[in-house]
C-alpha cells in the first residue's frame, strides 16, 4: 500500500523539477510551457492522493477544472509563442531582453 | 437547496455580462469595420447594464448560493460596481487609439469584458475553485490583450513574459491551495476557516499551504519580490491594455487577498502564537514600498515609472491589510478602489496624448502639455497630485486613512516607513507635473481627442477632486462593505 506521503513526494518532486525548470532552462520557450504543464500536474497528483485519504470527492472535482484550464491555458500560450515566433523569428528565452529598466 | 429562478437571482450580474458577451461577440462578427462603432457602444451598454443590474439586485444580507461556492455581500456590490465603472472608463479611452492604429476590432471589448467577469466571480468567489476559475479567465484574457497589437514586438515578448510568470504564479497559488485542502478537507472558505478554528487540523501542512497561496497572492498584486512582471508588461502592451491591466485587477486582486487571508485563513494570525501571514505581509509591504518608490526615480519611460508606482501602492494596500480588521481592511478597500480609478485616468490620458505612429510614452512627451492643452494638463496634474497624496485630491486621504489605521493597531514604524517612502516618491509624480508646466514643447502637434475621451478623463479627474472634499461619500461605503463580512 502507497502512503499519502510518498504521494505527496511525488508531488512536490515534480513541482521542484518543474519551477527549477522555468528558472533554469536558458534555451527555448517550448520547454518552458512544457514545464508550466507539468507544475500543474504535480498539483493534480497532490489533489487527488489527498482526496483519496480524506474520502472526499471534492478535490477530484477539482483537479478536472485544473486540467480544462491548462488546456486553455496552453491554446493561449502557444498563441502567443506564434506571434512572437513571427515578429521576432526565434524562440531563445535569451533573445527576450528587448524590455529593461 | 432547491433551484428555481429566484434563487439565481444574485447571480444576476454576472449572467447579464455574460449574455451580454455573447450577443455582442456573435453581432460583430457581422459588422464591416465601418460599422464597428456600434460594438463599442454595445459592449459600454452592457457594463452599465450589470452596474444596474449590481444594483437591482442588492440586499442588505449577504447571500451564499451554489452550495457556498458563490457568495454576495456588500463588499462583492461595491467592488462589482467600482471595477465596472473603472473598465467603463479604459474602454472610453481605449476607442480612439485603437482606431488610429487598425486595431479597432471587437475582440477587444469582448475580452475586456470576460476578464471584467472573472473579476467579477473572483470578488463573489466563497470557495477556492470559484476563485481559480475566475482568476484564470482574467488571467487568460489579459495575456491575449497584452498580445493585442500582433506587429508589436515589445507587445508580444511582454505577452510571453507575463504568460510564462502568470502561469508560475497560478501554479504556486494551486499547489498551496491543495496543502490547504489536504490541511483542512475543505475547499470553501467558511468551511476551511471553521476547520482552522477547531485546532484538530495540522498547522505545518497549513503553514505551507500559506506561503505558497501568499506568493500566488503577491505576484497577482504585483508585490516585490514578485513584480518582475509589472514594468515589462507595462511598457510593452499597447498602453490602452495597460490602462485597464493596470487598473481593474488590483480591485479583483483585494477581493482575492480579503477572501483568502481573512476569510479562509483568518484563523491562521498572529492570535494562534506566531506571526501568521501578517508576519509575511510585513516583509512585502516593506520591500514594495521601498523598492517601488526609489526605482521609480530613475525611469524615463513614463509607463515603466507608473509601473514601479504602482508597486509602491500595492505595499500601501498591503499595510491597510496589516493593520487588521475594520480600520485597516476598510482603509485598504479605500485605498485599492482610488487607486485604481486614479492609474487609469493617467494611462488614459498618456492613450489621449498618443497620435498616429506617435506614442506618449516617456517623460519629455509630456513637456509643455500646459501650453498644448490647458485642461488636459490640469486633468493630468490631478492624477499625479492623487497618486503622490496632495490635497485636496483624494489619494490624500486615502495614504491618511491608511496611517491612521497603522498607527490606531499599534505599527507606528510602518506608518514611518510608509511616510518617508511616500515623501521620496512625491518627487517623480511632480517631475511629470514639472515637465508639463515648466518645460518647453517639444511638438506643437494639436491634440485630437474624441469628445468621448475628453468628457471621460474630464469626469475622472473632477472625480479625484470631488472625493477628495467629499471622503465621506465612499469611505462609509467601504466601511458597510468590511462591516458585513
Amino acid at each position: 500500500m502507497i502512503s499519502l506521503s510518498e504521494y505527496l513526494l511525488l508531488g512536490a518532486l515534480l513541482f521542484v523539477i518543474s519551477v527549477a525548470g522555468i528558472f533554469i532552462n536558458r534555451k527555448n520557450l517550448i520547454v518552458l510551457l512544457m514545464c508550466i504543464e507539468l507544475m500543474l500536474l504535480a498539483v493534480n497528483i497532490n489533489f487527488v492522493a489527498f482526496s483519496h485519504f480524506l474520502g472526499d470527492v471534492t478535490g477530484q472535482v477539482f483537479v478536472f477544472f485544473i486540467l480544462t484550464v491548462a488546456a486553455a491555458e496552453a491554446a493561449i500560450g502557444l498563441a502567443i509563442l506564434i506571434v512572437l515566433f513571427r515578429n521576432r523569428r526565434t524562440i531563445d528565452v535569451e533573445d527576450l531582453d528587448s524590455l529593461k529598466g | 437547496m432547491e433551484y428555481n429562478a429566484s434563487t439565481l437571482l444574485p447571480l444576476a450580474p454576472e449572467i447579464v455580462l455574460l449574455s451580454a458577451i455573447a450577443v455582442i461577440l456573435i453581432v460583430d462578427l457581422f459588422l464591416d469595420q465601418a460599422k464597428r462603432f456600434f460594438t463599442y457602444g454595445l459592449s459600454i451598454a452592457a457594463l452599465v447594464m450589470t452596474i444596474a443590474a449590481v444594483m437591482a439586485s442588492g440586499s442588505e444580507h449577504s447571500q451564499t448560493l451554489m452550495y457556498g461556492a458563490y457568495v454576495r455581500d456588500a463588499m462583492s456590490d461595491v467592488l462589482k460596481i467600482s471595477l465596472l465603472s473603472v473598465g467603463i472608463f479604459a474602454f472610453i479611452y481605449s476607442r480612439a487609439y485603437l482606431m488610429e492604429r487598425g486595431l479597432f476590432r471587437g475582440e477587444f471589448y469582448t475580452l475586456g469584458m470576460l476578464a471584467i467577469l472573472g473579476m467579477m466571480i473572483m470578488v463573489s468567489a466563497g470557495g477556492f475553485l470559484s476563485l481559480y476559475l475566475g482568476l484564470e479567465l482574467l488571467a487568460l484574457s489579459l495575456y491575449a490583450l497584452v498580445a493585442f497589437d500582433g506587429k508589436s514586438k515589445a507587445g508580444s515578448e511582454a505577452a510571453m513574459k507575463y504568460f510564462v510568470l502568470g502561469a508560475l504564479a497560478s501554479g504556486m497559488l494551486l499547489y498551496g491551495i491543495s496543502m490547504i485542502y489536504g490541511g483542512t478537507g475543505m475547499l470553501d472558505f467558511a468551511g476551511v476557516a471553521k476547520a482552522i478554528a477547531s485546532g484538530e487540523t495540522d498547522k505545518t501542512v497549513l503553514t505551507f499551504g500559506l506561503v505558497f497561496v501568499l506568493i500566488g497572492i503577491s505576484f497577482k498584486f504585483g508585490a516585490v519580490p514578485f513584480h518582475m512582471w509589472a514594468p515589462d508588461v507595462y511598457q510593452g502592451a499597447p498602453v490602452v491594455v495597460t490602462a485597464f491591466l493596470g487598473s481593474v485587477p488590483k480591485i479583483a486582486a483585494f477581493a482575492m487577498a480579503m477572501r483568502i487571508l481573512s476569510q479562509g485563513l483568518g484563523g491562521l494570525g498572529p492570535d494562534m502564537g506566531w506571526q501568521g501571514w501578517q508576519g509575511m505581509l510585513v516583509i512585502l509591504a516593506v520591500l514594495s514600498v521601498a523598492l517601488g518608490n526609489v526605482v521609480a526615480l530613475v525611469q524615463d519611460n513614463i509607463k515603466r515609472m507608473l509601473a514601479y508606482s504602482t508597486i509602491s501602492h500595492v505595499g500601501f494596500i498591503f499595510m491597510g491589510l496589516l493593520a487588521g480588521a475594520g480600520k485597516g481592511y476598510t482603509s485598504a478597500m479605500f485605498y485599492t478602489i482610488v487607486y485604481a480609478l486614479t492609474a487609469v485616468g493617467a494611462f488614459g490620458l498618456l492613450a489621449i496624448l498618443s497620435r498616429k505612429g506617435v506614442e506618449a510614452e516617456n517623460i519629455h512627451d509630456l513637456k509643455g502639455l500646459n501650453k498644448r492643452s490647458p485642461w488636459l494638463a490640469a486633468m493630468m496634474m490631478l492624477m499625479m497630485f492623487s497618486m503622490a497624496g496632495v490635497p485636496p485630491t483624494v489619494g490624500f486621504f486615502a495614504k491618511l486613512f491608511v496611517l491612521d489605521a497603522l498607527i490606531n493597531a499599534q505599527m507606528l514604524w510602518l506608518a514611518l516607513v510608509a511616510v518617508a517612502f511616500s515623501v521620496i516618491g512625491a518627487f517623480y509624480y511632480l517631475r511629470v507635473v514639472k515637465a508639463m508646466y515648466f518645460d518647453k514643447p517639444i511638438s506643437q502637434a494639436p491634440i485630437l481627442a474624441g469628445a468621448d475621451a475628453r468628457i471621460a478623463i474630464s469626469v475622472n479627474g473632477l472625480a479625484m477632486l470631488y472625493y477628495g472634499i467629499f471622503p465621506a461619500s465612499l469611505l462609509t461605503l467601504c466601511q458597510a462593505a468590511i462591516q458585513s463580512l
